[in-house]
Formats: C-alpha cells, sequence, structure tokens
C-alpha cells in the first residue's frame, strides 16, 4: 500500500514539473537607448506583445556602441536577445560576425496588403538587422526667444543670430552641417567629405564659431542646455525635442532645414538564446500597427510606408497631431542628408582623432 | 673567539631545529589563509589587466581571416606589387573568408584592422569580398581592374606587416607614431597627434586637482582633529555626506550652480559685481572641470589627513612653543613632517583617482573635458579598436607606476598610513 502510494506521489509530481515547465514563458532582454525613446518602444511594442503571448520581455538600456554586444559574442555568454542599433552598427556588426542573420521573408506583409519588401523603405532591412524608426539631428532654438531661423547657415551665423551654440561632441553630424552651412548642396556633401580639400573646408566652417559652442555628449543635454538658455542654437536628436515640447510644455522649435538622418535597426547578437521568441517580437515590433503605434509616442518616423496613414495624435494630447512632426514628412523633408555609413564606417577613426585633435588647440 | 653551543632539548633535537619546524607551520598557516586573496587577485585582477595588455600586442586577424595569404606574403620582397602567385592565394582566401560568419574570423574584421591602418580601406575589402567569387585568373590583373585602390603598394605592405601575430603598431600609435609609405616610423600628421599631448594634458590637470585638494584639506582635517569629538563627528557627517551621492547628481548640481544663467553668476548680477552682459563662463572649460573634481575627490584627501593629524599628540606643539619656537616655524619642522603619512597617503589616492576620471571632465569639460581616460573609453566603447585601447590604458599604467616609484623614493612607502 505504501509503495502504490509511494508511486503515485512520485508520479504526479513529476508530471505536475512537466506540466509547469512546458507552459513556461519565455523571457527576452531587449536593449535600447533609455528615455523617451525606450519609453515608446515599452508602451508600443512590449506592452502588447507581451500581453498578447504571454513571454515577459526586459528592457535594459546601453548607450550605444557594439562594445557590450562584442565583449558577450567572445566570452560566448550572450544574455541580450535583441538590441538597437544605428544603421552603421547594424552593418559593421553584421560584418564581423557579431550578429545572427535574420531571414527577410519571415517579415509579415503591411496592413495595406503590400509585401514586406515592398513596405519596408529601401535600406531599412539588411542581413542581420530589421529597421524600425527613422530619426534626425536638428537645429532646436528656443521659440519665444528668437525666430527667423530658415537654414543651416542661420545656425553658423552669430552676427544675425546672436548666443552659444550647442553641438554634439563629435566629428558626425558637425562635418555634414557644417559644409551644408556653406551652401553644398545635400547630395554632394559626401563626395566633398571623401577629400582633404572638403574635411579642411567643413573644419573651417567650425572654426568661425568654434569660441561660441557648448559641446554636449549625452542626448538629452540640448534640450537640458535650450530650457537653461545656456545655448541660443543647438543641434539635438528631434524625438528629444518633441518630448520637451509635447510633455513638458517648452517652447522650442524645431529647424528641419539640413537635417541628417539616420535609421535605428533591432539586431540579434550571436548565440543569444529563444531565438523563436526573439523573432516573433520583431514581426510584432515591425508591423505596421506597432510602428504606427510608437509614433503616438514619439517623434520617430516609422520605416514602412503603411504605417503612415495609421500614425494619429500624441497619446494623452488628441489635438497635437504626430504627422508634422516626423523627420518624413513632407514639409520637413527639404533638405535633408542621410547619414553615409559607409563613409562613417571608413573613416570614423581617423576623423575621430582628427576632431579631438582640432578641438584641443 | 667564543663559539656558542648549540642548545639540545630533552629528546636529542636542537632548539634551533624545532623553532624552524614551529615557524614552518605557521608560515604554512599564513599562506593556506592568504591563498583566497590572493586567487581572488589573479582572477579578477592580474589576469583580466593581463590579457588586455596581451590584446595590445597581439595581431592575429589577418593570420586568422586569410591564413595562406599571411603564409605566402611573406616571400614578398616590398618592392611594387606581389607577385601573381600571391594575388591568386589573396582572392581564394578572400572567397573562403567570405563564408565565414565566426566572430574574428570574417571579412568584416579583416576590413576594420587594416582600416586602422590606411583609413578608407574598409569598404575597399568588403566590396571586393562580395565579388571575389567572379575573379578570374589572370588574378593581379583582375583584382585591379575592380579596383585601382589595390595597385596601392602601401595596402600590401600593410598586409605583409599585420601577417605577423604580435605588433608595435598599437604601441606606434599611442604615441601618435606611424608607418609611411615605404614602412618607416615616423611621426603622424600634425593634424592627427593627440595622445601624447592629451597624457601631459592628464597629468598636469591631476597634478594641479591634487594640489588644490591638498591646501583645502589640510585645514579641514586640522580643524576636524582639534575640535572636541561632539562637533568633529557633525564636521565629519558633512564630509562624508557627498559619498553617499551618485556622482552624476553632484556633477550636474555643479551644471547647475556653476552655468552662465546659473546660481553663482545670477548671485553676482543681483549683487552688482558683474553685468548682465559680462557673466562669467563657469563650466564647460577647464575651471568648470577642476572645481567639480576637487569637490569629489576633497574627501578622500581629508580622510587620511585626519586620521594621521588624530593621532599626533598635542604635546608635541606645546613642546616646541615652550621652547621658543615661533608658530610657524614650529608647523613647518615639527607638525607638517608628522602628517607626511596621510598627505602622502592622500595625494597618491588623489592623484591616480584624478588621471583615470572621465565622466566628470566630459560632463562639464566641454572643449577642454577631453582625458586619456575618455579616449582609451572611446576606443573601448565606440571605435571598438580594443588593441589601441588597451596599449594606451598599458602606458597610462607605465606612467603611474613611474610616478609610485618616483613618490616612494622621496617619501618611502612604508611611511604611508591611511589611518
Amino acid at each position: 500500500m505504501n509503495k502504490v502510494i509511494t508511486k503515485a506521489l512520485i508520479t504526479s509530481a513529476v508530471s505536475a514539473a512537466v506540466i509547469a515547465g512546458s507552459v513556461q514563458a519565455a523571457s527576452i532582454t531587449a536593449v535600447s537607448w533609455g528615455g523617451a525613446y525606450t519609453k515608446s518602444q515599452v508602451e508600443a511594442y512590449h506592452k502588447p506583445w507581451a500581453a498578447a503571448t504571454g513571454n515577459t520581455i526586459v528592457s535594459e538600456d546601453y548607450s550605444g556602441g557594439l562594445a557590450e554586444v562584442k565583449a558577450q559574442v567572445e566570452a560566448g555568454n550572450v544574455t541580450w536577445n535583441l538590441v538597437d542599433v544605428e544603421l552603421s552598427d547594424a552593418v559593421r556588426g553584421c560584418d564581423e560576425g557579431l550578429f545572427e542573420s535574420i531571414d527577410a521573408s519571415i517579415l509579415p506583409d503591411g496592413a495595406d496588403g503590400s509585401s514586406a519588401a515592398d513596405d519596408f523603405l529601401p535600406g531599412t532591412v539588411t542581413d542581420c538587422a530589421v529597421g524600425n524608426i527613422v530619426w534626425s539631428t536638428i537645429v532646436a532654438y528656443d521659440g519665444s526667444k528668437m525666430s527667423g531661423v530658415a537654414t543651416m547657415a542661420d545656425f553658423f551665423d552669430t552676427a544675425k543670430f546672436p548666443g552659444k551654440r550647442g553641438l554634439r561632441k563629435g566629428p558626425k553630424p558637425n562635418l555634414e552641417m557644417a559644409l551644408m552651412a556653406d551652401g553644398v548642396p545635400a547630395k554632394y556633401v559626401y563626395a566633398l567629405l571623401n577629400t582633404d580639400a572638403g574635411i579642411q573646408m567643413a573644419f573651417d566652417k567650425l572654426d568661425t564659431i568654434r569660441d561660441s559652442v557648448i559641446w554636449w555628449e549625452a542626448g538629452a543635454q540640448p534640450p537640458q542646455l535650450l530650457a537653461d538658455g545656456e545655448v541660443a542654437m543647438t543641434t539635438a536628436y528631434n524625438g528629444r525635442i518633441f518630448n520637451a515640447v509635447a510633455a513638458e510644455g517648452k517652447p522650442f522649435e524645431i529647424m528641419w532645414d539640413g537635417q541628417v538622418w539616420d535609421l535605428d535597426l533591432w539586431v540579434i547578437p550571436k548565440g543569444a538564446p529563444n531565438m523563436a521568441e526573439t523573432l516573433d517580437f520583431i514581426k510584432f515590433s515591425t508591423g505596421t500597427q506597432a510602428l504606427a503605434d510608437q509614433a503616438s509616442w514619439i517623434s520617430y518616423g516609422p520605416v514602412r510606408k503603411s504605417s503612415a496613414a495609421l500614425v494619429g495624435s500624441y497619446h494623452n494630447q488628441p489635438d497635437l497631431d504626430m504627422a508634422g512632426h516626423m523627420p518624413t514628412a513632407p514639409e520637413n523633408f527639404g533638405n535633408a542628408l542621410q547619414n553615409d555609413f559607409e563613409f562613417w564606417a571608413d573613416n570614423q577613426d581617423q576623423l575621430n582623432e582628427r576632431f579631438n585633435a582640432w578641438l584641443a588647440k | 673567539m667564543s663559539t656558542t653551543k648549540e642548545l639540545i632539548e630533552q629528546d636529542g633535537i636542537s632548539l634551533k631545529d624545532k623553532l624552524a619546524k614551529a615557524t614552518k607551520v605557521q608560515k604554512r598557516r599564513a599562506l593556506l589563509l592568504t591563498m583566497p586573496l590572493v586567487i581572488f587577485l589573479l582572477v579578477s585582477f592580474v589576469m583580466p589587466i593581463g590579457q588586455m595588455l596581451w590584446r595590445s600586442v597581439h595581431n592575429p586577424t589577418v593570420s586568422n581571416v586569410i591564413p595562406n595569404f599571411a603564409i605566402a606574403i611573406q616571400q614578398w620582397d616590398g618592392n611594387a606589387l606581389p607577385s601573381e602567385s600571391v594575388f591568386e592565394v589573396f582572392v581564394k582566401d578572400l572567397v573562403t573568408a567570405k563564408k565565414n560568419r565566426e566572430i574574428g574570423k570574417t571579412v568584416g574584421n579583416l576590413a576594420t584592422r587594416i582600416n586602422y591602418d590606411i583609413p578608407g580601406s574598409r569598404s575597399l575589402f568588403t566590396s571586393t569580398a562580395r565579388k571575389a567569387k567572379k575573379l578570374k585568373a589572370p588574378f593581379k590583373e583582375s583584382l585591379l581592374k575592380l579596383n585601382k585602390k589595390w595597385a596601392n603598394p602601401t595596402l600590401w605592405l600593410s598586409l605583409k606587416r599585420n601577417s605577423k601575430d604580435l605588433t608595435p603598431a598599437f604601441y606606434l600609435a599611442a604615441m601618435d607614431l606611424k608607418y609611411d609609405e615605404r614602412g618607416n616610423i615616423v611621426k603622424a600628421d600634425d593634424l592627427y597627434q593627440i595622445y601624447m599631448s592629451n597624457f601631459i594634458k592628464t597629468i598636469k590637470l591631476s597634478a594641479i586637482i591634487t594640489a588644490i585638494c591638498i591646501l583645502l584639506a589640510y585645514p579641514i582635517a586640522y580643524v576636524l582633529s582639534v575640535l572636541p569629538l561632539r562637533q568633529s563627528n557633525l564636521l565629519m557627517i558633512c564630509v562624508l555626506l557627498p559619498f553617499w551621492t551618485s556622482l552624476l547628481v553632484r556633477t550636474t548640481a555643479w551644471i547647475a550652480i556653476l552655468q552662465t544663467q546659473g546660481v553663482v553668476n545670477d548671485i553676482l548680477v543681483f549683487l552688482g559685481f558683474l553685468s548682465d552682459d559680462g557673466r562669467v563662463q563657469m563650466i564647460y572649460n577647464q575651471t568648470g572641470t577642476i572645481i567639480a573634481m576637487v569637490h569629489i575627490l576633497l574627501p578622500f584627501m581629508v580622510l587620511p589627513l585626519y586620521s594621521v593629524m588624530k593621532t599626533i599628540s598635542p604635546t608635541y606643539m606645546k613642546a616646541a612653543l615652550s621652547m621658543g619656537a615661533r608658530k610657524s616655524y614650529a608647523l613647518r619642522k615639527i607638525y607638517l613632517p608628522l602628517t607626511i603619512p596621510g598627505l602622502g597617503a592622500g595625494t597618491l589616492l588623489v592623484f591616480i583617482l584624478a588621471i583615470g576620471y572621465y565622466i566628470t571632465p566630459a560632463l562639464v569639460g566641454g572643449e577642454d573635458g577631453l582625458l586619456i581616460s575618455n579616449l582609451i573609453a572611446y576606443h573601448i566603447q565606440k571605435s571598438l579598436n580594443w588593441s589601441l585601447g588597451a596599449a594606451l590604458g598599458a602606458i597610462l599604467l607605465v606612467t603611474v607606476l613611474v610616478l609610485y616609484w618616483l613618490y616612494n623614493k622621496l617619501i618611502g612607502i612604508d611611511n604611508l598610513k591611511f589611518g
């Protein structure tokens, strides 16, 4: 009798464990840039996906670059399932074997019926990465303190618009903006930067405002500099400025002329666990509706054409229409330059050294 | 001549032998007790740093990605371009490497490595590897037709140099030197001279910060040591309070206080010392860096000084004064030498910490806020040139060791007292 009871207990315990194991939900870690951007992803992608599939998704912050991914992949101990990277990092990491390849055929069609290949903007899906947003570096100023800022040349004109300028500490994208301020049309900027004379021209233009520049490093600094009155105009990431305007009511204005835009993409570090769930999340978060939803939290443009029709208003302000605040909106896209990742992959280290040497003089 | 008779115990063994045996047991016990610490230091300190230092000379990329070529290119004498057979091996190796997606063995790794030597060559390698399968014999001709950048002998010289597993190239780059077209070592272009001047700037700035910390900390520590216990405890809490706040919060607070529209400038304008247009720029320059870093590092100077000063008996100063010395003379000749251990400890601590700081200078230093640790962090985090970062780190390590040796000569390590 005792033996029967013992056997029954053991069997039920084992089967309970098996059942519990089989319905155990997977947990994946998605890594992104923090602040308002991560919040938009959590609201538009993480929460709906977790609710729909029952899996858990954890959000971590990082400050860009491939160092952590490289360290994890080299050590063979990958804890990050998904990373949101810039296009230059996506291409570089793929070339150097840091990412898993993603088969583009798994991506769903757009909500308007177009195939994924047609729906995604060109260049936003690569061998190892699937794009999610378009973001841009723009010039921002305090609308209540000045007006009439129309072109990139105005940013470099301290006589007409006195006051300090904020620039990101580094050659990118200051060199492009300097050339555009000198009157170089966007399509010739990188051709010019591929020559020594062009680079010297860019540095000479930067020299003209050098004494009035406050150099910033973190994306959160430019809105703070504007709010403190420390600078009259500054370059910034457009989503951060929009966030200051919409969520904190600041009177900032964006000048879209000479914007330098770039993509962010999802990548999977090589050797990451839970591939099936991670790919499922990528399919969900780069779908038409999810991309349109993130646009209601922050003013970054979706990479799917079908999402444009679904972009509505800011999540808690129905009369704030998001469409006009996207980098890709037609009225903002007049003189826009796409960041050339190939040029920067080749020349970033050297130009960075030159920039630091120039700054130190 | 006196002879010492050996003492023999009752059981026949000499006292000397017994003593030796007893101390051996003691020594072994002591060794076993410290073994965990030694192992911990080895695993968490010596090994990782050793690995990083190894990275600064280890250069296996070319021989990992295109191994047959690495062997074949050694036969080339370095004049004009390599022979057709070397080109053939190169193309065949590229085709094989293109299929490899293992980290460290991809064409991308090779492209990045050569790009450090010859900027702009990264896209050359990646685009050629994509088309390498279609190339046919004669390979030299077809490769040069594909892209005339392959006719650059400097590129092939660089490939030949980097086919060796050990290289001084990263240390050369860290010292602002480079290889020219013929493979000789020359000074880098004036436009790119950054590292050596930055080292010197970092050391100078750290020395200034240490000096200011000494000047400020000495009176504070002295007051703390002579006050009665209750008041000194209260003041000690004030000294320790910054430790309990986050570093970034303290740095941001300084930005709010020192900026041109900030608290200090507003007060000075209000009191009439400055006009509204003549506000002083105290942040985003070297002044801001010095102020913020002195604030953060001051407790590290105060605490060792305080603990040493507390142990100095007041009778020494009283004795000196009673023998007719002036107060300043007694301070200089009696009190100061007694505090040297604490001063030495504090100086060492503050200086070494100051050399390694990069977050604070990056946030408040503006144009001037680029120190050597920023550059090392850039290479580790952004450019992923870990070898160059390791080389810079190794030079920094050697610098600090040299300064430490100097300090030992002047003050003596045995004179160190942290409290």
